[in-house]
């Protein structure tokens, strides 16, 4: 096989005396959903911070598309085709949606040392970012102020900046955090539409929606991989059904056939 | 943005319709008391713009902003009283300096965030205000008298009043305009975004530091821009106008009138410098009154006074 997009060789992350992240390794094929679940304080997050460049790891190495991305900052990473949405929705909020996107275009369209041009104007910006929205569905709320959109809305568009990136994997961290069910359905379709494009890294909690989506699921426990395997042979491990799934019988009970 | 009929663009309208046609009044009346007022209340308006390039806009809330207008009047002080008077010399030194002074300053203070920045910034332009204070060649404590105005020969004669305000409404209204299109532009709503969510810039692919440290150094700039008029609008330079009160006037002219807003400093400075003017003739503890007013409008109208009339609309 190729090599793969993302590689993960013992990552190493220390906060005091909280290793957050145990000599991790990890690789992620392209076109594959990859899910990380894990119970709360896991790491996941750390993680996902790690590989988007917001935290740098104490040692180990990150490997993207072929290239060692492990000390660039994630401004480069971004370039790279790297693109991450937050759990907590971090968006530019005294902005518009579509505003939103198009600084994300805009991003991957050389420079923005350009002092005069009006850039709202700019029509293949503008255009990217309405594909982006109109693909999440937020096609008819591309001039609201972010901060009048609903929650699920915003989750919506957190996706269609990550999208307007141009990116070779998509990192999204909870999309699904806070959202109502008729929300979450929204959005698990709108994963599986996404994930005939891109290659994804998928942190959640919505443990029906992992087993639905994902290809393998990684399963975290204090910063180590305890499991890493498909869907069924992860329902079926013994250690992640006591480490976390036994915790949770909602999951027993939705997740069909555990134990 | 829609352009709207609301209060605050007739205001603008008013005022600058005003400004341009001041000197008329003047001549008219003989009233020259007003035009050197206004001169005045013009090119700290253009500083006050600067500093809400980098405040409102850029939310880089720097507390040493006057420190430019300093530099830009002692590289005019300087160069007149070694013999250099061509303003086609002086101008673009000014410029320069204040430029280079704003690139080491805001590469350094731009690590620091909060109260942080603020200090820092506070501590650099106190450096320049010591620093001013040590010239002694050029008057030191006293300040620099400038004998004679910049000349730029055969275009302009600064020495003339009328000629003198019109050359500072001219950089005002280029400076807003100037402003007004960075604001639209790729690069201004890269550091608008920036003042909005750093985290989220970087994480798009946008290298905060540079569009910020640009961003500081044009500000600057600008404001030496502003430095250069003052000093040949007074025929003077001091330390003083680099002390930090300087500073805080500059804050909070832009404050009054609207943070974010285009001509909100212009309108702070007009307000906060005409009631400075009638509130003094009353008593010398003019400040008294004008506390209060600035805490009232901090607190109940945070878009400054143009927030105010923005919400005042007309049809």
């Amino acid at each position: 096989m190729a090599d793969p997009l993302l590689r993960v060789d013992n990552l190493v992350r220390r906060f005091g005396g909280i290793l957050a992240t145990d000599n991790l390794s990890l690789e992620v094929p392209r076109g594959e959903l990859h899910a990380i679940i894990g119970p709360n304080g896991a790491g996941k997050t750390t993680l996902i911070s790690q590989l988007t460049g917001q935290l740098m790891p104490n040692s180990g190495t990150i490997h993207f598309a072929g290239r060692d991305v492990t000390r660039l900052p994630s401004y480069r990473r971004s370039r790279l085709g790297l693109a991450r949405s937050f759990q907590i929705t971090s968006l530019l909020k005294d902005f518009s949606a579509i505003d939103n996107v198009a600084l994300a275009a805009q991003a991957h369209d050389g420079h923005s040392f350009r002092f005069w041009g009006n850039a709202r104007k700019e029509k293949h910006l503008r255009d990217t970012a309405r594909a982006a929205l109109e693909r999440v569905g937020l096609g008819s709320r591309a001039d609201v102020l972010v901060s009048e959109l609903s929650h699920g809305e915003q989750r919506e568009l957190e996706l269609a900046v990550a999208l307007a990136t141009k990116p070779q994997l998509l990192l999204l961290d909870e999309p699904m955090a806070g959202l109502g069910v008729t929300e979450s359905a929204r959005m698990v379709t709108l994963l599986k539409e996404l994930r005939k494009e891109f290659t994804i890294v998928l942190v959640e909690h919505d443990m029906e929606a992992v087993f639905a989506l994902a290809d393998r699921i990684t399963v975290l426990v204090y910063g180590r991989v305890i499991a890493c395997d498909t869907p069924d042979a992860i329902r079926r491990h013994e250690e992640v059904k006591r480490a976390y799934l036994g915790e949770q019988h909602a999951v027993t009970r939705q997740g069909g056939p555990i134990g | 943005m829609k352009s709207k009929l609301n209060a605050s663009n007739a205001v603008v309208a008013v005022v600058c319709a005003a400004l341009v046609l001041l000197p008329v009044y003047s001549a008219v009346t003989g009233n020259i008391f007003i035009l050197t007022l206004f001169t005045r209340i013009i090119i700290f308006a253009l500083a006050a713009s600067s500093l809400n390039l980098m405040m409102g806009y850029g939310g880089m809330m720097s507390f040493g902003h006057a420190a430019y207008l300093g530099i830009g009047g002692y590289a005019v002080g300087i160069l007149a009283a070694e013999g250099i008077g061509s303003g086609f010399i002086q101008w673009p030194v000014a410029l320069a300096v204040s430029a280079l002074f704003a690139l080491v300053i805001g590469a350094l203070s731009l690590r620091t965030r909060g109260v942080y920045f603020i200090m820092i910034t506070l501590a650099f332009a106190q450096m320049a205000y010591y620093v001013a204070s040590a010239l002694s060649r050029y008057g030191g404590d006293d300040g620099l008298t400038i004998y004679k105005r910049s000349t730029f020969d055969g275009l302009i004669n600064l020495s003339d009043r009328t000629q003198f305000y019109y050359l500072c409404l001219a950089c005002l209204f280029g400076g807003v305009y100037l402003i007004w299109r960075i604001v639209n532009s790729r690069f201004g709503l890269v550091v608008q975004g920036v003042r909005s969510n750093e985290q989220r810039m970087q994480a798009i692919g946008f290298p905060a530091y540079r569009y910020r440290l640009t961003c500081f150094v044009i500000a600057g700039t600008i404001c030496g821009l502003a430095g250069a008029l003052l000093a040949n609008n007074t025929d003077f330079v001091s330390p003083a106008v680099m002390y930090w009160t300087r500073s805080g006037d500059l804050m909070v002219m832009v404050i009054l009138g609207g943070m974010g807003s285009l001509f909100g400093p212009l309108i702070g400075a007009i307000v906060y410098l005409v009631l400075e003017e009638l509130l003094s003739q009353f008593t010398e503890y003019w400040a008294l009154i004008m506390g209060p007013l600035l805490l009232l409008i901090v607190l109940f109208a945070r878009g400054g006074i143009m927030g105010l009339l923005g919400r005042v609309r007309r049809g």
